[in-house]
């Protein structure tokens, strides 16, 4: 059923077709989408202020005004290469080191891309949000969250992306402002996005049926991390995962519906 | 730098970010149909980037310094008992990242 914006009044004389107010007007998906969607980025909210904050500060004591962190928040949106950023703006001009250094450190977001093809499909004008917003913790959340039936998948993802956008922004900004007075002990706040990751492995573990796939990224992550050190080993462990999964193809698809989804 | 080498510094990485999540994209559009293989790694990816994300977010963790990485893994394991029991992804995520602060802030 296509859906239908409709008036109050309508909505009456119409009552046979449409089901209730709520799940047909425009106001009625989009508040149910929010509410669906909120949930979700509560864990974020608090992993982005304290980053956010970290970023905005770090920014302040590095003598930059706090629109810098303000407009690359929103701009950039990416946030590790957000403080290597930082450094480059120290350094000296060369812009072309600044694009392949970016390239190395977001390439995993290629990844979330192949992952996420099919559903962006039919996104319309959201999709491009949608890309343009996908960051770690946004990919994760729209990758794994059980959408409920009655709740419209693109409003949902675009304000899972919105509000984690939001955070960010608003953590960056008040940490450039204020940055210099915030003291109380957040000692280990940080760990909120390791409890996040962590809850997102679990959710795909126990829904998928095979877990060659999950056990191969964690390994394969482990031993790159330990081969390369914690500041290069995602190229080659992007890589080696890539190799090692093509390898696997037919197993891995012999055991086929090995993930639900 | 000037502000004008500052602006191009940040517009490249901005462009960087931008190539890396739109190529799949671009390369891909959803007009065409996908290459069989690569609607298989779309399909067994995300399982494994998990993982790489759980390393990701803890690699500056030291085993072998400090705490030896110690309330990283009972703030972990409590974070998996909280999940696989009620299932409820904030309790999970609000459990473990308390347990670690009490930790690193108290015991370690």
């Amino acid at each position: 059923m296509p859906v239908r914006f409709c008036t109050e009044e309508n909505m009456q004389s119409e009552s046979t077709v449409l089901q209730t107010d709520q799940t047909v007007t425009k106001s009625g998906i989009l508040k149910k989408a929010f509410r669906a969607a909120f949930p979700y980025t509560i864990p974020i909210f608090a992993g982005f202020w304290f980053l956010g904050i970290t970023y905005g500060i770090y920014m302040n004591v590095s003598g930059f005004s706090f629109l810098y962190p303000m407009l690359m928040s929103v701009t950039i949106f990416a946030g590790s290469i957000e403080f290597v950023t930082v450094n480059m703006l120290l350094g000296a001009f060369d812009p072309l080191q600044a694009f392949a250094m970016t390239l190395m450190i977001n390439a995993r977001h290629l990844f979330y891309g192949i992952s996420m093809l099919d559903k962006f499909r039919g996104m319309g004008w959201k999709k491009f949000y949608l890309i343009f917003g996908m960051c770690d913790e946004t990919f994760s959340i729209n990758y794994t969250a059980d959408i409920p039936e009655d709740v419209d998948r693109g409003w949902f993802m675009f304000f899972v992306t919105l509000l984690n956008h939001l955070y960010w922004f608003s953590g960056a900004t008040l940490g450039g402002i204020f940055g210099s007075l915030i003291n109380f002990s957040t000692e280990g706040l940080e760990f909120v996005m390791v409890a996040m990751f962590v809850v997102i492995f679990l959710e795909q573990w126990l829904k998928e049926k095979d877990h060659m796939s999950s056990f191969l990224g964690l390994g394969i992550s482990l031993v790159c991390l330990t081969a390369f050190g914690a500041d290069r080993f995602i190229i080659p462990a992007m890589l080696s995962i890539l190799a090692v999964l093509t390898l696997l193809r037919r197993t891995l698809e012999k055991k086929e519906g090995g993930i639900v989804r | 730098m000037t502000l004008t080498q500052q602006i191009i510094t940040v517009a490249m990485v901005v462009l960087g970010t931008a190539v890396t999540r739109f190529l799949p994209f671009l390369v891909f559009p959803s007009g065409k149909p996908t290459p069989k293989y690569v609607q298989f790694l779309g399909k067994f990816l995300p399982a494994a980037v998990f993982g790489l994300l759980v390393i990701y977010s803890l690699k500056d963790v030291n085993v072998f310094a400090g705490s030896h990485g110690i309330p990283e893994m009972i703030a972990i394991l409590l974070v998996i008992i909280l999940h696989v029991w009620k299932r409820q992804m904030l309790l999970s995520i609000a459990g473990g990242t308390v347990c670690y602060m009490l930790l690193v802030q108290l015991v370690f």
